[in-house]
């Protein structure tokens, strides 16, 4: 019997090959090489000198470095916060307000229409809001000098830069919460809003107390993946603003790009690629465990 | 149930005018709300097909007086858009295709075969997918150059096909574990071979998420940009959304050339939602852990 049992698994192996050496030799081996380059002084071109934690002591003094993670703060909010509150409460009323009351065509109409972005390449979405933004013939002040309002440098302003990078990515992320909570919501068991309307429980009790905590699974996957998300944004930054005006819109990632292709201080964009990585695979780990955990109860 | 009732018998006719101004606030919301959300598409596409001069005397928000694809035209054949369509198609096709056939064995070895270990592999594949590409970038780079295969299409379908087969194994191996295990004891006593096994009867039964596996790595590598940024040099060699982004930043383009450009970038992904989209809602909820 055991000899049945083990032997049909041995020839799996060959089947794992090709995958396990094509994943060692271009994501594990490229991955430990940054590691190491991260403890050197390398300009990419002579032969790399290990300086030991001179890098990151260097980033922990580097007041560019700590701009891009204070930068990457507000990323967090425009990526996850808001379009996961904002995805959650347009969820709910869709769902059980525009769906019943209005019909489910309608509502699947317009989470399609709030979906939309999402289909863009971040950078093509870039490209179309640059051009909206453009401070001498953008749309954006051409609408606002009609009104009698002033022209605004959007991209280009310090001070406002973050701001509009924030109110684009919004834009474009609302969509992803919006449809993951919908989906959610129809495993959700009605005879539970049955029972709270009977207790006379108002819309916002609802949603607080049987909602949010009915779709809870859901609410973590998205902030986690969106937080993992937040951490790469780059395309959107090239794109838009370079990481300037100055150091305004610098996120790690683009700092990390500026040292290895134009600073030629790869030693010092590995200690950057590195830090990132130390913290999403932290935010991977925390994912996996829930999700195991998840998977435990529902029995898989 | 009874609590409509009980609002029904009251019969109030004021009650009823409210669920009905309810009604049209409701939607008067979400259609602005939409129509905030369409109005980038919407903007670039009434000015891609005006004249400059038009744009220049009517500004961006006037409905074009006639079809003007005189400035898309101009655009196409300045960056030979046709040169980046291909570009991106072979790219994304071939990256499709390898990497739903590594994901398949990867998976048909850790799913089906339950091979030791399989568990550190799959956390392995997972942690491949959610790495920073900033901390793979200039090692790939640098290996790209040694091999002589920078600003060649072959390093960036190379890097795909893995990245994107790491998602596919972690997926495929769920919906493998899934299966019954009598089916692979049962093949090995009717005397079929692993590669019959994996063909024959795992594959056309995992062929649904096998085609979704396809649509998603298609499009996932169709809008990539960082790593073919690093990897593609020369603007013959590179993709749609990069050659349109990389040639935002270097000329200084008039607005309607602008809104141009733009277009060309929106409309393959258009085509690309219209076609997949009964596989893309489908997907969406099983790609969320990407």
């Amino acid at each position: 019997m055991n000899i049945t049992r083990t032997a049909p698994n041995r020839g799996y192996w060959a089947f794992l090959l090709p995958g396990a050496i094509a994943l060692f030799l271009i994501i594990v081996l490229p991955f430990l090489v940054n590691v190491g380059v991260s403890f050197t002084n390398w300009n990419g071109v002579s032969s790399p000198v290990w300086i030991g934690l001179g890098n990151y002591e260097k980033a922990l003094n580097d007041a560019t470095f700590w701009a891009s993670f204070k930068n990457n703060l507000y990323i967090i909010v425009a990526m996850v916060i808001i379009p996961t509150i904002v995805g959650l409460l347009l969820a709910a009323f869709l769902y059980d307000y525009v769906s019943s009351k209005l019909g489910k065509g309608l509502a699947s109409f317009f989470r399609a229409g709030y979906y939309l972005p999402q289909i863009l390449p971040v950078a093509i979405a870039g490209v179309v809001w640059r051009w909206i933004m453009q401070p001498n013939w953008g749309v954006l002040n051409w609408m606002l000098n009609a009104v009698g309002l002033e022209s605004q440098n959007w991209l280009g302003d310090a001070d406002l830069a973050i701001y509009s990078v924030m109110a684009i990515m919004v834009w474009f992320q609302i969509g992803y919460p919006l449809v993951i909570f919908m989906a959610a919501l129809q495993r959700v068991d009605p005879d539970l809003y049955e029972a709270a309307s009977v207790d006379g429980a108002t819309w916002f009790d609802k949603f607080f107390y049987i909602t949010i905590h009915q779709i809870r699974p859901e609410i973590f996957v998205v902030v986690l993946t969106t937080l993992i998300h937040s951490l790469k944004v780059f395309a959107q930054i090239f794109v838009l603003t370079r990481g300037g005006p100055g150091r305004a819109t610098i996120v790690p990632s683009y700092f990390a790009y500026q040292n290895f292709f134009e600073k030629s201080s790869v030693g010092y964009g590995a200690t950057i690629a590195t830090i990132m990585t130390a913290i999403i695979i932290i935010l991977t780990v925390i994912f996996i465990n829930v999700q195991s955990g998840q998977e435990l109860k529902e029995g898989y | 149930m009874i609590r409509t009732r009980s609002a029904n018998l009251q019969g109030n006719p004021l009650r009823l005018d409210r669920a009905q101004v309810g009604k049209v606030v409701a939607l008067v919301g979400l259609t602005v709300l939409l129509i905030v959300m369409l109005f980038p598409f919407l903007i670039v596409f009434i000015n891609a097909i005006k004249s400059p001069a038009e744009y220049a005397n009517n500004g961006p928000m006037s409905l074009p007086q006639g079809i003007y694809v005189q400035g898309l035209i101009d655009f196409w054949n300045r960056v030979d858009f046709t040169n980046k369509l291909i570009n991106s198609l072979v790219i994304s096709l071939t990256v499709a295709i390898f990497g739903v056939a590594l994901s398949l064995f990867n998976a048909f070895a850790l799913g089906i075969g339950r091979v030791r270990g399989r568990v550190w592999f799959l956390v392995f594949f997972l942690m491949a997918n959610t790495l920073p590409q900033e901390s793979l970038a200039y090692p790939l780079y640098y290996f790209a150059k040694f091999f002589g295969i920078y600003n060649s299409q072959i390093a960036v379908i190379l890097v795909f096909t893995v990245i994107q087969s790491a998602f596919g194994t972690y997926l495929l191996t769920s919906v493998f574990s899934a299966f019954p295990r009598e089916i692979n004891e049962a093949a090995m006593i009717d005397g079929c071979t692993k590669l019959q096994l994996l063909l024959r009867i795992v594959m056309p039964i995992s062929m649904p998420t096998l085609s979704v596996l396809f649509v998603f790595f298609f499009i996932w590598t169709w809008n990539e940009f960082f790593l073919p940024m690093v990897l593609l040099v020369s603007t013959s060699k590179q993709t749609v959304p990069l050659a349109i982004a990389v040639l935002q930043g270097q000329h200084n383009m008039d607005a309607t050339t602008s809104s141009a450009s733009a277009l060309l970038g929106l409309l393959p992904c258009l085509v690309f939602f219209v076609l997949f989209q009964r596989t893309l809602t489908k997907g969406i909820t099983a790609g969320s852990i990407k």
